[in-house]
């Protein structure tokens, strides 16, 4: 007896196979998440304990915004979770690569290392707030010109620190752009086409400011 | 992370009260090493009290005819980058700014407060992680640092306890330049000269400074300076930027009539606090400057270091250190 598998059946039984692993792999999430929210209620969204909520109002990219979040929650989950702006990213959680950098007040600085509820009143910019009436920041057009990433998963906090660098004290030479841009660690070593996308800008420097 | 209640307040008074009330109370500035530390739980915390709304953030330059003895006020909640690109911190105190901007990145610098980095813990790999036993984070544990990986430890003011770096910039500039700090707490304020603030680890790694409970850092106080024209801060480290001192060193001098009348040098990333060579200080005195001179008070400057297994290059990294910074203090 020959054992066949017709397409059909064969089609069948991968689904079968993909659905019970997704199952599988959703389970194990879940759970994982579940555990993660008995230790960490900022993990729960809506159900935060009395003891640790807090109501905080403040800017982001020009709209106004009434946030309930955990103390804990820092104000880079708290832009990606709560407010689905997931432009900035998440790289180290520690202060250390620089790829969550937005803006407060005009200042840059690192969004893991700061807890929402300490931003009441802020104005925040954020990379999804560069560009304006559908047009890009020149700096976004220069990352672009000049290939300013691989991966591109640093590139929102680059580019955001770039922006903030046009108004900080730098001096002139491609190195000091690299002093000035050390906070932002790329992984795929971009740098020279960075500092070249920043360059351009600052030699243009029309409308280049937020 | 450990659940927390998060409060804050635009009264020093109302902020000294709830330090002092609440148990396992917590204050927060700039957060760059609060958060941090919260999120590694190395540190927990039930209440976090937020002191950035706090009037104490101005930077004040005082005339040596109107005021004698204090040359600058430097609030508690001045950011760094404030600090460092003040102009007449720059003018005034350059070691200082020079510290500053060798130290973090500019992000971090922009959230860090002065009273916040002079409180900043150390980078020591075993305190960070909650998995492995540390006396400074666990009283008793042990200390793995000691016969473990100790490549960026301390050779000068370690203990059989503890051998943790102090790894601020800024407050080895600040030690250097004679600086106070002022602290309010509920018996009221007093002045501590920040060299004596820091505690060496002795038996005790998990005290780490004067600081008495609900005092707060409320400003840094810098005599007038003679060593504007001639000082230098220098750092070396394993990359050109971002990244914590392997040894840096701030000197300052004041010199007459070509000889030396006053001298400074300061230590970092080799001590277990911001660390002045005295005795290289006094060698200095009375003399020329000269390449031969400062190579000397080089090798002054680390007399009695302890090196470890890994970091016996410390040693003479110290002394170039000290040479080649204050050989660009006298523009050489
Ligand atoms: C990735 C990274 C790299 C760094 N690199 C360097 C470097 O190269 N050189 C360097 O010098 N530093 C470096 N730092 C450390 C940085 O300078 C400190 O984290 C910063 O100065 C702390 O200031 P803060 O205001 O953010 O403190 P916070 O995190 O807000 O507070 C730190 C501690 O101080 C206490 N505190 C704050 N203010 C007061 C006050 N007024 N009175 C009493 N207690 C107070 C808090 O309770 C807390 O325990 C680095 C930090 C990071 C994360
Ligand atoms: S050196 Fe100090 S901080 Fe590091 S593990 Fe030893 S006791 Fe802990
Ligand atoms: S995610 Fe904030 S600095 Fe890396
Ligand atoms: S583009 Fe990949 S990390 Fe920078």
């Amino acid at each position: 007896m020959t054992y066949k598998i017709s397409r059909r059946r064969f089609g069948q039984l991968a689904i079968a196979t993909s659905a019970l692993a997704a199952l599988y792999e959703y389970n194990f999430a879940k759970s994982n998440i579940q555990a993660l929210a008995k230790q960490s209620p900022a993990w729960q969204g809506g159900n935060i304990p009395k003891l640790t909520k807090v109501n905080v109002n403040f800017q982001v990219n020009g709209t106004k915004q009434a946030v309930e979040v955990d103390s804990r929650m820092s104000l880079l989950d708290c832009l990606r979770e709560k407010l689905k702006l997931t432009g900035s990213k998440k790289g180290c959680d520690h202060g250390q690569c620089g790829a969550c950098t937005v803006m407060v007040n005009g200042r840059r600085i690192n969004s893991c290392l700061t807890f929402a509820c300490m931003h009441e009143g802020d104005e925040i910019t954020t990379i999804e707030g560069l560009a304006k009436d559908g047009n890009l920041h020149p700096m976004q057009e220069a990352f672009i010109a000049h290939d300013g990433f691989q991966c591109g998963y640093c590139t929102p906090g680059q580019i955001m620190s770039a922006v903030a660098l046009l108004s900080e004290t730098c001096g002139k030479q491609d190195s000091d752009v690299a002093e000035c841009m050390s906070g932002n660690i790329c992984r795929c070593a971009a740098y020279p086409n960075i500092v070249a996308a920043i360059q351009e800008v600052r030699k243009g420097k029309v409308n280049a400011s937020l | 992370m450990h659940p927390f209640k998060y409060g804050k307040t635009v009264d020093l008074k109302e902020a000294i009260n709830q330090l002092g009330s609440q148990p396992k109370a917590n204050l927060i500035a700039g957060g760059t090493t609060l958060v941090d530390l919260l999120r590694l739980n190395v540190v927990t915390a039930n209440h976090l009290i937020d002191i950035n709304q706090l009037p104490i953030a101005n930077i004040e330059i005082f005339e040596a005819k109107s005021s004698p003895e204090i040359g600058a006020r430097i609030g508690a909640l001045a950011r760094n980058t404030d600090v460092a690109m003040h102009k007449q911190i720059i003018k005034n105190y350059p070691l200082i700014s020079q510290a500053i901007l060798s130290g973090a990145s500019p992000q971090l610098r922009n959230m860090a407060t002065v009273g916040g980095n002079v409180m900043q813990r150390t980078r020591c790999a075993y305190f960070r992680d909650t998995a492995v036993p540390c006396n400074k984070r666990e009283p008793g544990s042990g200390c793995p640092a000691i016969g473990g990986l100790n490549r960026s430890h301390a050779i000068l003011g370690t203990s059989e306890s503890c051998i943790a770096v102090h790894a601020s910039d800024m407050c080895v500039a600040l030690v250097a330049l004679d600086a106070q700090v002022l602290l309010s707490g509920p018996q009221g304020e007093r002045k501590v000269a920040l060299v004596d603030f820091y505690l060496l680890p002795g038996n005790h790694p998990e005290k780490e400074n004067l600081l008495k409970p609900g005092e707060i850092i409320v400003q840094v106080e810098l005599p007038h300076s003679p060593f504007a024209k001639h000082s230098h801060y220098l750092k070396v480290r394993d990359r050109e930027s971002f990244s914590f001192a392997l040894v840096s060193a701030a000197c300052a001098l004041e010199i007459k009539n070509g000889k030396i009348v006053d001298a400074r040098i300061a230590l970092g990333g080799v001590a277990t606090k911001p660390w002045r060579a005295l005795d290289a200080e006094k060698l200095l005195l009375g003399q020329s400057p000269s390449e031969g001179l400062f190579a000397k008070a080089g090798e002054v400057s680390i007399l009695g270091a302890k090196p470890q297994k890994s970091n016996a290059f410390k040693v003479e990294l110290t002394k170039r250190t000290v040479k080649r910074a204050l050989l660009a203090a006298v523009g050489e």
